[in-house]
């Protein structure tokens, strides 16, 4: 589904991602870890088409598509979903109105009918309650005065909705507390599918435990620097990041001697 | 040393109109009336048209207007409902002008008050008036103007204790090119009476023609006025207007300015805070497009203790168009315990657009809350961002964005379908923005 080879990429003229390859297959769920800086953030916001994200070198194959050469909204209208990291506020729009544009405008794009008012107000009541939150929060400005736990169940509510074939979602545990971060990981649970994929970007190993990966990646200084099942999660949870780093520099000047 | 008036050919021209019609003008024959229109007339010889030397018309140049003559003559138009379904949107009472004359088949009254066209009122009851005709400020030569030559206007005259739940629309349209409207407005709301007035000028598309508006407020004790003002003028069309307010303790003036549309705007807002506890608000939206330009002066005087005014004017601006905003706030040596903020947020959309904003306090008191603000700035790109990655096209995500700038202004409106019918004519003025109608 989702193939990047040797990405290189800039954001303000500093290499961030320098070689970076993975590749997921559908019904898979990745998680991608690192320390502060190592390029999680950034991988994310290339895959959904971020300007001032800047590819210098590499690729990235989506459904058999050049990904690089689509604008960010042909990404979502094609089935790819990014989970804020800091979802914005934006007063006057309402919840509701953003959830319909957006689901139409995916709707439309794959040639489907728009929902008419009764359909998508059933179908948001149904995903309002998976994700515990309270309806007048539909009629509310978009996470205008949320609290960073609502904001985050507002976008796995706007992923539920969309239905992406990719999800890629920025810390999305960052800032929950553990019953939010119940609430989102069943959410996400939900959503899990043969013909998705789902990607985890993630500093702490806690998440992992209500969304089991099937791959651990480890980010250090742009590139995957180690791979492995969930126990790569736990290890880190127990070693903490520097030992990989530390391994990543040695292989880094070994290959250079 | 003795300075000699130059009159353009401009001034002359309208002098000479005026002598043309003089005894036509409605009122004509009252001693009072004569004498406030001849002053006007004299004001506006001698003031002339504002130049850009003028610190306050610095940005706002008057040249075009001076050098194309416009007719100050009623034109009779039929009474054509279809003229005024368009913008009858407000619901509730409704005083249709058009070209500048009352046209009572177009309009629906309530019955037994005092509200109703000036030239009426004119020949009903002139005495209550005069005061406040007498008082209509000649801030400038086209307002001065816009004194002498006034051929109507609305009247409205609250007794004490009424409440007016039922908005009042004075809606005011050209339908004819190279006319001058000059209608003069008298509201006055007698002590603890309420009101909504929207004062609205409208116009044929393309069509030329200036509106030189003056509208004189005067609240009594405890009373309240929501007064909205709206520019939706033609593409050609010029307007200037001045609105003045006196404001007596407790009372509450809430003022909101809307310009969504008109090639050339200036309104002048002056608000007189004259005894204690009385309370101001002046909001205002601003879109403009193309070449347009438009101008609000706005000057609070808080002349006495313990008064209130808040000032919140929003600014879109893209094409070449051009925006002033100059927002005063004197508070004066008495007026210890004010309590004045005011701020103007403009978003420009386009590289060519201009905005000249300038909030001035200028406090001769020492015991005062006041402060003041502005900003100019584009969308923020990581909001067009998240929209876009919803699957938003960069242009619904910036009208979104836009829309959403402006939302807060309009939500104030207390007319309900007006606030409809103005987040249309706002999305209208957006690129593809017509799309966005489920926003609202």
């Amino acid at each position: 589904m989702l193939e990047i080879s040797n990405l290189h990429a800039k954001v303000d003229g500093k290499d961030i991602l320098r070689g970076l390859s993975l590749s997921v297959k559908t019904g898979e769920v990745h998680a991608i870890m690192g320390p502060n800086g190592s390029g999680k953030s950034t991988l994310a916001n290339v895959i959904a088409g971020r300007p001032g994200y800047e590819v210098t070198a590499g690729s990235i194959t989506y459904l058999g598509k050049d990904l690089l050469a689509l604008e960010a909204e042909q990404r979502a209208r094609e089935g790819i979903f990014l989970g804020f990291q800091y979802p914005v506020e934006i007063p006057g729009v309402s919840n509701i109105y953003l959830l319909k544009a957006a689901v139409n405008a995916v709707r439309k794009h794959r040639g489907e009918q728009e929902l008419d008012a009764i359909d998508f107000l059933a179908l948001v009541r149904e995903k309002v309650k998976i994700m515990q939150m309270n309806e007048q929060m539909l009629y509310r400005a978009v996470n205008e005065g949320f609290s960073g736990g609502e904001k985050k169940r507002n976008e796995i509510l706007q992923m539920l909705m969309l239905e992406p074939k990719l999800a890629v979602l920025d810390e999305t545990d960052s800032g929950l507390d553990i019953d939010a971060l119940k609430v989102v990981a069943e959410g996400v649970n939900r959503l899990r599918a043969p013909d998705r994929a789902i990607v985890l970007v993630t500093h702490y190993q806690r998440l992992l435990n209500y969304i089991e990966p099937d791959y651990v990646h480890v980010l250090a200084k742009g590139r995957i620097a180690r791979s492995g099942g969930k126990e790569l999660a736990q290890e880190l949870e127990t070693r903490g990041y520097g030992w990989i780093e530390t391994e990543a520099a040695a292989q880094r000047s070994g290959a250079m001697t | 040393m003795s300075v000699v008036a130059v009159k353009s050919a401009a001034t002359g021209f309208y002098a000479a109109r005026f002598a043309d019609l003089r005894t036509r003008l409605p009122g004509h024959g009252l001693a009072w009336l004569d004498a406030a229109r001849e002053r006007a007339l004299r004001a506006f010889e001698q003031l002339g048209f504002p130049t850009t030397r003028d610190e306050a018309w610095k940005y706002s140049n008057l040249a075009l207007l001076e050098r194309r003559q416009y007719a100050p003559v009623s034109v009779a138009a039929p009474a054509d409902p279809a003229l005024v379904v368009p913008h009858d949107v407000c619901g509730g009472y409704l005083l249709v002008f058009i070209n500048g004359q009352f046209s009572a088949p177009l309009s629906r009254l309530p019955q037994g008050t005092h509200i109703g066209s000036l030239g009426q009122a004119l020949q009903q009851n002139p005495g209550a008036l005069r005061g406040d005709i007498e008082n209509a400020p000649l801030t400038h030569g086209v307002a001065a103007l816009s004194v002498a030559l006034f051929a109507d206007g609305a009247s409205i005259q609250l007794a004490a204790g009424t409440q007016f739940s039922a908005p009042i629309h004075l809606l005011f349209l050209s339908t004819h090119a190279d006319c001058m409207i000059s209608p003069l407005n008298v509201i006055v709301l007698g002590e603890g009476s309420t009101a909504t007035v929207i004062e609205h000028y409208a116009g044929v598309a393309e069509l030329p023609y200036w509106s030189n508006a003056s509208t004189r407020i005067r609240l009594q004790a405890n009373a309240t006025l929501e007064h909205i003002n709206v520019l939706q003028e033609s593409a050609k069309a010029y307007h200037t207007g001045s609105i003045t307010v006196d404001q007596a303790s407790g009372s509450r003036y809430n003022s909101h300015s809307i310009a969504l549309g008109g090639l050339f705007g200036r309104k002048d807002i002056g608000v007189r805070l004259a005894a204690e506890q009385a309370q101001c608000s002046l909001n205002g939206l601003y879109v403009t497009t193309g070449r347009e330009h438009i101008d609000f002066h706005t000057c609070v005087d808080h002349l006495v203790a313990h008064g209130t005014s808040r000032e919140f004017f929003k600014g879109v601006l893209s094409g070449a168009s051009r925006a002033v905003f100059n927002g005063k706030v004197v508070v004066h040596p008495d007026a210890q315990q004010t309590d004045a903020q005011q701020s103007n947020k403009n978003l420009l959309l386009s590289e060519d657009a201009e905005i000249d904003t300038k909030p001035q306090l200028e406090i001769f008191a020492d015991d005062v809350k006041c402060s003041h603000g502005a900003t100019i700035g584009q969308l923020d790109e990581s909001h067009v961002f998240y929209l876009r990655a919803r699957g938003l096209s960069e242009q619904a995500a910036r009208n979104v964005l836009t829309y959403a700038f402006c939302e807060d202004i309009i939500a104030q409106l207390p007319v309900e379908p007006l606030r409809k019918h103005l987040n249309q004519a706002l999305l209208a003025r957006l690129p593809d923005g017509d799309r966005l109608t489920e926003l609202i």
